[in-house]
């Protein structure tokens, strides 16, 4: 096999993928800039101005990068970061320190588990973020409004799959430990809890997501500060590059936070026999 | 020997009282109707006694009148008409766009790497984000909902159908290469129905996630819709209105997903029922 | 020689609180075994063979009837009997080390001493060098002797075993019961083990009890008068196969009336309440 084949075939995925990227950036980079009107200038006649798109309307590439590099080196993009930031921090840790330990305990204790039953299934079918307009009035506009939302997104995934997992150990592994006698304590530290902990990890990934939402969707709503609220005032200001940024940040944390995720679960997971992931 | 393990009801029951055989029999149901009661009843006694102001908090017996008005009025179907058309809209265009591009990305595996990077992309963003431009392409009418819904579900639909692919037992595969099968007879025989539940799956997860577009959406910028009816009666302390088209919007997320299961279960009935061992 | 584990008309019965129908699994059971003897108990499957074993650990009340170690009743887990499970009952996140120390911990004997006679035991099944695998890293093979050396570890007075090689394959089998036949000489227990394997049992035991179908019954106590060392060889010999045919006709009747039993009752078979209570 010649060795330029070989050395394509082993990276395939890599060439590839980077190929389609960059075609359509610059796809995107010659709409706003004409190069595709230009071109097809000669076969089209006039309709071929509709290949040029306003970069008002539109934005591209390098003004997205022009203007994220002004808005982080003028630095007032930090204050909407700092904001943003502590509501994901302060309602995920809520939400957690809440979900995981209920969900456990309604996993371990039927009675508990049939109480709060309708409750979670009622919160779980309804998108959290229509209570947005209720929780403004309760608790105001401030950062406040955001955690809340927040935690409400991201409490009931954490809850669920904890009950889930709880739920789904394994009775072999519980005759096992009433056959050795052991006492309620240990059979919960030793068999219900590391059998529960690949479903909380998949409860921490979700609620993750949803916490993302609760940030973005709360702050598009209703807010003083933070990324999504800069998106929503660039977008009503028509800056449409400004908008691009806010999105490009917010999916890097989202990519950041996965990845993060990703490693925790690597290191709970020696045990686990290894297999293909797929994405 | 699906005996095994069982007895810890055993003789203890047999002796008991007919009322207490009746709440053993019922308990989940029973435990989980008087959690619901005792909260309804506290929300209204704390309305009721004044001890919270009912503008702020509303009370289940104001909410069914609102609900009640609401419908006799009949100001609330326009809504209703405005975000089913949006959500069966973006829904049914993500389905018909995601399946197939999901069954192809999973068979064609250039295919898959090719456009990876930018599903990778969308699945992390939270698609609600895209809002502010998506006003500014596509305006504030129903378009713009329609657009949010469609970014919204075709995501987890096309994730779940490319990963059914994906998971093909190798060993069917196997059966099916040794009876001298053609490609699209394997893909149709072995892959296809291999894949459905995860389709179901997406769909499903996908249910969720339109809801909560077209909620967001409207909540936004919008003309018409439940969430527009949610965002203005929120600012202008109708708390009752919100609670009813917060109502609204979860059974329509539980007819959904109910529908789904049933369309599923259609579909899957030489599976065996796994313990769903409530 | 002393009597050391008595079983007294052991009588177990399931109640389905969904029917409300009462089920016999365990019918009248009394059953001897003497101290230091191998006893073995085969029958048709879903005869009960190993619920009465769990009944014996303590695992699940008998509905009548008691059990008795040297003349005491039991009626819940000691450390004087110690479980041998069917395959992939070790804590899959623990190491094997980490399992062999579970029964110990449970008992709160600290750490040094019971690593010491971890040791101990994991090298008597052979597996020192693999103290830090993990159970998926293990053959399975491997992983009952595993299982062997976690309740080994415990010093019981009874060993009972629950059709600890089912899941092996026919060699590694074999060399599990001929190695289980050294431990057993060494460490001089009593051992209580179910199988369904007619000529496992008998080269293994000193006594083979047949049950019946279920409700199970004991049908017949089989003494096998071989002498001890027995080598692998020995299940060649006519006597055993002699033994070995008295034993399969014994079980035969109850295999048939078994298939009739589930071709009669299929679909309405299901046993025992799904809330497993966990």
């Amino acid at each position: 096999m010649p060795l330029f084949l070989r050395f394509y075939l082993e990276r395939e995925r890599a060439i590839l993928g980077t190929i389609t990227v960059v075609f359509f950036l610059c796809f995107w980079e010659g709409l706003t800039r004409g190069w595709w009107a230009d071109l097809l200038g000669p076969v089209l006649g006039s309709a071929a101005a509709r290949w040029r798109i306003s970069p008002i309307f539109l934005s591209s590439p390098t003004a997205i990068a022009r203007t994220a590099i002004r808005l982080f080196s003028a630095g007032e993009i930090w204050n909407d970061l700092r904001v943003s930031g502590l509501e994901f921090l302060l309602g995920f840790v809520l939400a957690i320190a809440v979900g995981i330990p209920a969900g456990l305990a309604a996993g371990w204790y039927r009675r508990f588990c049939f109480a709060i039953e309708p409750f979670l299934s009622a919160l779980n079918a309804t998108p959290r973020v229509a209570l947005l307009p209720l929780i403004i009035i309760w608790v105001g506009i401030g950062i406040w409004s955001k955690v809340l939302i927040v935690f409400l997104g991201a409490v009931v995934p954490l809850c669920l799959n904890a009950l889930a997992g709880v739920r789904t150990t394994d009775a072999k592994l519980l005759r096992v430990a009433r056959s050795f006698k052991a006492a309620e304590g240990r059979l919960f530290l030793t068999i219900i809890l590391p059998s529960a902990v690949p479903f909380i990890l998949t409860g921490l990934r979700l609620g993750v997501g949803r916490a993302m939402v609760g940030v973005v969707v709360g702050e598009l709503y209703a807010a003083t500060a933070g990324v999504g609220f800069m998106i929503t005032v660039a977008g009503a200001s028509f800056q449409t590059d400004k908008v691009f940024v806010g999105v490009v940040i917010i999916a890097l944390a989202g990519v950041l936070m996965i990845e993060a995720l990703a490693r925790l679960e690597r290191r709970f997971e020696t045990w686990r026999p290894k297999v293909g992931a797929a994405t | 020997m699906r005996t095994e393990g069982q007895t810890l009801y055993a003789a203890d029951v047999t002796g008991v009282s007919s009322l207490g055989k009746f709440y053993v029999e019922h308990e989940r149901g029973l435990i989980g109707t008087g959690a619901v009661l005792t909260f309804l009843l506290a929300w209204e006694a704390v309305t009721r006694s004044r001890l919270v102001d009912p503008l702020f908090l509303s009370s289940p017996t104001l909410i069914v009148r609102a609900g009640y008005e609401l419908f006799a009025e009949g100001t609330i179907w326009r809504d209703l008409r405005v975000s089913g058309t949006e959500f069966v809209v973006g829904y049914l265009m993500a389905a018909g766009v995601a399946i197939p591009l999901g069954l192809a990305l999973g068979w064609y595996r250039r295919l898959y790497f090719c456009l990876g990077p930018f599903i990778d992309v969308l699945n992390a963003v939270p698609r609600v984000a895209l809002l502010p431009v998506i006003i500014i392409w596509f305006g504030i009418g129903v378009w713009s909902k329609i657009v949010v819904v469609f970014l919204g579900a075709v995501i987890p639909m096309l994730i779940n159908t490319f990963s059914g692919v994906k998971t093909t037992e190798e060993r069917f595969l196997k059966v099916a290469r040794s009876f001298g099968a053609s490609e699209l007879k394997i893909f149709w025989t072995i892959v296809f129905p291999g894949t459905v539940p995860f389709i179901f799956t997406g769909l499903k997860y996908a249910a969720g996630r339109a809801l909560l577009g077209v909620v967001v959406g409207e909540l936004y910028a919008a003309t018409a819709g439940i969430g527009f009816l949610i965002t203005v009666s929120g600012a202008t302390f109708q708390t009752d209105k919100v609670f009813v088209g917060i109502l609204i919007v979860t059974t329509t997320g539980v007819l959904v997903v109910e529908l789904l299961d049933r369309l599923e279960r259609r579909f899957e009935g030489w599976r065996p029922k796994v313990g769903s061992a409530t | 020689m002393p009597v050391k584990l008595e079983a007294q008309r052991i009588c177990l019965e399931y109640y389905q609180p969904r029917t409300g129908r009462r089920l016999l699994a365990l019918d009248d059971i009394d059953l001897a075994i003497m101290d230091g003897e191998f006893v073995s108990i085969v029958g048709p499957s879903g005869c009960g063979k190993t619920t009465f074993l769990n009944v014996v650990d303590g695992l699940l009340p008998a509905t009548s009837g008691r059990i008795l170690l040297d003349g005491k009743v039991v009626t819940e887990p000691g450390q004087d009997r110690a479980m041998v499970f069917q395959d992939a009952s070790l804590l899959p996140w623990r190491t094997v080390l980490g399992n062999v120390l579970y029964g110990l911990e449970c008992q709160g004997i600290g750490t040094r001493p019971a690593r010491q006679r971890a040791q101990h035991f994991i090298e008597m099944v052979g597996l020192q060098g693999f103290e830090h695998h993990y159970p998926y890293e293990l053959s399975g093979g491997m992983q009952q002797r595993a299982n062997l050396a976690r309740a080994l570890v415990m010093d019981p007075q009874v060993l009972l075993m629950d059709e600890p090689f089912a899941a092996l394959d026919a060699q590694t089998r074999e060399v599990m019961q001929e190695e289980l036949l050294q431990i057993w000489r060494q460490a001089k227990k009593t051992v209580l083990f179910i199988t369904h394997q007619i000529n496992e049992a008998i080269y293994l035991s000193d006594r083979v009890i047949v049950f019946t179908t279920r409700p199970g019954r004991v049908k017949q106590s089989v003494t096998i008068d071989i002498e001890r060392p027995r080598k692998l060889a020995v299940k060649r010999d006519p006597r055993f196969l002699q033994l070995e045919d008295f034993v399969w006709n014994l079980i035969e009747d109850e295999v048939r009336k078994t298939m009739l039993a589930d071709r009669s009752s299929r679909g309405s078979a299901e046993v025992g309440p799904p809330d497993s209570g966990v």
